[in-house]
C-alpha cells in the first residue's frame, strides 16, 4: 500500500466529517471582446459567452467531484468590470437590461453567482461609473445572481471618499428595495481588490487577467478546528506548526482539482485562494477555531492575537503547498454566515468596534454584518471608510459587506435564510460623522516607508 | 496500458460480507483489487482498497454509483477517490 491507512482515513475524515470542500470554482471571463455599438448584439455576445463557458464549468466540475470524492460547492463566473465595457451604452435602462441578461445567462448555465457588475474607482469616477452606482439598487433588486463591487481605493492611489459617500446612500436604497435588505448581500466595497479573487460577492475578472482564468477557493475551517481541538495544550509556535501542516494538505487538494479542471475546460489555471471560509454548518466556523485556541468567545481579549496567528499559519502552509496562491488568501470572519460569530454577537462578546480590530490582521474586512435600518447614510459610509483606511495604510485588501435591515433595531434577529445565515442586528455608534464625511475628496496615498 | 488507481475507503461498523460484497461488485465491473488494508480507527472500522480500473468496463461515475449502493444497503460510508488526491495531500 503506497499510503498508510491513517493517511487514507485522514483524507476521508476531512471530507466526510469535517466539511472539507472546494468552496468555489470561479471562471474568470474577459467580456471586452463582446462589445458592439448595437446593444442587442452586445447583450447576445455576453449571454452566449457566459452560457457556453458556464455549462462547461458546471459539467466538468461535477466529473471532478466524482473522481476525487470531494464536493465542489459553488460554480461561479466572474467577468470584466462591467463599466469598462458599458461606456458607449451609458444609460440607466441599459445597465438594468445588461444585468438581467447576465442573470438569465447564469440561470441557463446553472451558475449560482456572476461577479463583476462593478467598477474600479480608486482614484475617481467616470460618468458611467457614477451612473452604475446610481443604478445599483435597481440592478440588485431586479436580479438574483448578479453580484457587484467597487474598488474605492488602493495603497498607491489613495481612497476615493466621494465614491464611498455614494455607496452609503446606494446601500440604504438597495436595502429598501429588497426583502430584509438582502440586495446588499450581493455588493462588496473594497480597497486593494485582487483581480483574481474567486469568492463572491466581490469576484471580478481584472483588466490584467487573460482571456479566461480558473480560480479556486478551498475551505476547511472544520478541518483546522478539529486539529486545534486535538492539541489543547501546545504553545503558540507548535500550534502554528500544526495549522501549517493541515493547511498544506487542503491547499494541495485544491490545487490538484483546480489544475485538472482548468485543463479539462481548456483555460489557464489562475490561483488557489487559501482563505478559510465559514459556513453556517455546525463546526464549520472560524470563530470556533479561535474558541478551540482557548478563548471563551471570539471578541474577548486575545482574539486579535489568535486571528493573527491563525492567518499567518494559513498563509505559510498554503504558500508552501502551491505556487499559485492568490486572491484574498486570508481568513473570512463573516458574522451571519458563521454561526460562531453570530453567537458571539448575541452573547455580547463581539461588537462592531472589536470586529474592525480583528480585520486589521485578517482579510477580508467587515463581512455580512446587519445594522439597524435607520442608520444614516453618512454613518454607513463612515463605517466603510474606517475599514477601508485599515487596508490603505497597511497595504492589504479590506472590504465591507454591510446590510442596513429595514425596520430592524440593534439586538433584533434577522434571518437571511440559506447560506447567508442569521444574526442579531449590530449596534452602531449614535454619534455623527456627517460634517467630516461631507468633505469628500480623496485620501492621499500613504507613504510606504516610516512604517511604525 | 498504464494502471489507473482508485482508493476505496469503507468506514462503518464491522460486519460479515463487506469485502465479499464489494469484491463481487468490482469483479462484475472487471476491476482488479491490488491491495487491501483495514484497521479500527477511533471506534470506526476503516478499510482501504487499492484497485486498478484500467480494464474496467464502466466509468468512474458508474463505479462510484455502484459502490454507494452497497454502502447504503450495508449502512457503510464508502468513498471512491483517484490516487492523485492522496499523492498531493500526503507526499511532497
Amino acid at each position: 500500500m503506497p499510503f498508510s491507512i491513517d493517511e487514507i482515513y485522514e483524507t476521508a475524515r476531512m471530507i466526510l466529517f469535517e466539511k472539507l470542500d472546494i468552496r468555489t470554482t470561479t471562471l474568470g471571463i474577459n467580456i471586452k471582446d463582446c462589445v458592439s455599438s448595437n446593444f442587442g448584439t452586445f447583450q447576445k455576445n455576453i449571454y452566449r459567452k457566459i452560457v457556453k463557458m458556464g455549462k462547461s464549468l458546471v459539467e466538468n466540475a461535477k466529473q471532478m467531484e466524482i473522481k476525487y470524492g470531494i464536493p465542489i460547492v459553488n460554480k461561479r463566473i466572474s467577468i470584466t468590470p462591467i463599466t469598462l465595457v458599458m461606456e458607449i451604452h451609458s444609460k440607466p435602462d441599459k445597465f438594468i437590461k445588461m444585468a438581467q441578461t447576465i442573470d438569465s445567462a447564469a440561470k441557463e448555465a446553472g451558475i449560482d453567482f456572476v461577479g463583476g457588475f462593478g467598477a474600479l474607482v480608486q482614484k475617481g469616477m467616470t460618468k458611467t461609473e457614477k451612473l452604475l452606482i446610481d443604478c445599483l439598487p435597481d440592478v440588485l433588486a431586479s436580479t438574483e445572481r448578479v453580484c457587484s463591487f467597487l474598488n474605492a481605493g488602493t495603497t498607491s492611489s489613495g481612497m476615493n471618499l466621494d465614491a464611498i459617500n455614494l455607496t452609503g446612500k446606494m446601500l440604504l436604497e438597495t436595502a429598501n428595495k429588497t426583502s430584509k435588505g438582502m440586495g446588499c448581500c450581493k455588493f462588496v466595497v473594497f480597497v486593494n481588490a485582487p483581480e483574481d479573487n474567486p469568492f463572491m460577492a466581490g469576484a471580478f475578472h481584472g483588466p490584467g487577467e487573460p482571456e479566461f482564468s480558473l480560480n479556486i477557493g478551498i475551505s476547511g475551517p472544520g478541518v483546522v478546528r478539529s486539529v486545534v481541538e486535538k492539541n489543547r495544550d501546545c504553545d503558540l509556535t507548535e500550534l502554528s506548526e500544526i495549522i501549517k501542516k493541515t493547511v498544506f494538505k487542503i491547499t494541495r487538494a485544491g490545487q490538484l482539482i483546480g489544475k485538472e479542471l482548468a485543463k479539462r475546460i481548456k483555460v489557464p489555471f489562475g490561483i488557489v485562494d487559501i482563505s478559510l471560509a465559514s459556513t453556517i454548518a455546525p463546526g464549520d466556523s472560524v470563530a470556533k477555531i479561535i474558541e478551540a485556541f482557548g478563548i471563551e468567545k471570539i471578541g474577548a481579549p486575545g482574539s486579535t492575537l489568535a486571528i493573527a496567528l491563525l492567518v499567518d499559519a494559513v498563509k505559510k502552509g498554503g504558500a508552501m503547498a502551491s505556487s499559485n496562491v492568490g486572491g484574498l488568501s486570508g481568513t473570512f470572519i463573516p458574522v451571519s454566515e458563521d454561526a460562531g460569530m453570530a453567537d458571539a454577537v448575541r452573547k455580547k462578546a463581539l461588537n462592531l468596534e472589536k470586529l474592525e480590530a480583528l480585520t486589521a490582521v485578517c482579510s477580508v474586512g467587515l463581512d455580512m454584518i446587519a445594522i439597524p435600518g435607520n442608520t444614516p447614510a453618512e454613518t454607513i459610509s463612515a463605517i466603510i471608510a474606517d475599514e477601508l483606511a485599515i487596508g490603505i495604510i497597511n497595504n492589504k485588501t479590506t472590504a465591507v459587506r454591510i446590510i442596513p435591515v429595514p425596520g430592524k433595531k440593534a439586538g433584533e434577529t434577522v434571518n437571511f435564510g440559506g447560506l447567508f445565515g442569521k444574526m442579531p442586528v449590530m449596534a452602531v455608534s449614535k454619534f455623527s460623522s456627517k460634517s467630516f464625511m461631507k468633505r469628500g475628496g480623496r485620501l492621499p496615498s500613504p507613504v510606504t516607508s516610516l512604517r511604525n | 496500458m498504464k494502471k489507473e488507481i482508485l482508493f476505496i475507503t469503507v468506514i462503518g461498523k464491522d460486519r460479515k460480507g463487506i469485502v465479499a460484497n464489494i469484491s463481487n461488485c468490482l469483479y462484475k465491473m472487471n476491476i482488479n483489487i491490488e491491495d487491501i488494508t483495514q484497521k479500527i480507527v477511533r471506534n470506526y472500522f476503516v478499510m482501504a482498497m487499492l484497485v486498478d480500473i484500467k480494464d474496467a468496463n464502466c466509468s468512474i461515475e458508474k463505479i462510484s454509483e455502484q459502490l454507494q449502493k452497497i454502502g447504503k444497503e450495508m449502512e457503510l460510508i464508502i468513498q471512491v477517490q483517484h490516487e492523485n488526491i492522496f499523492k498531493m495531500m500526503h507526499r511532497i
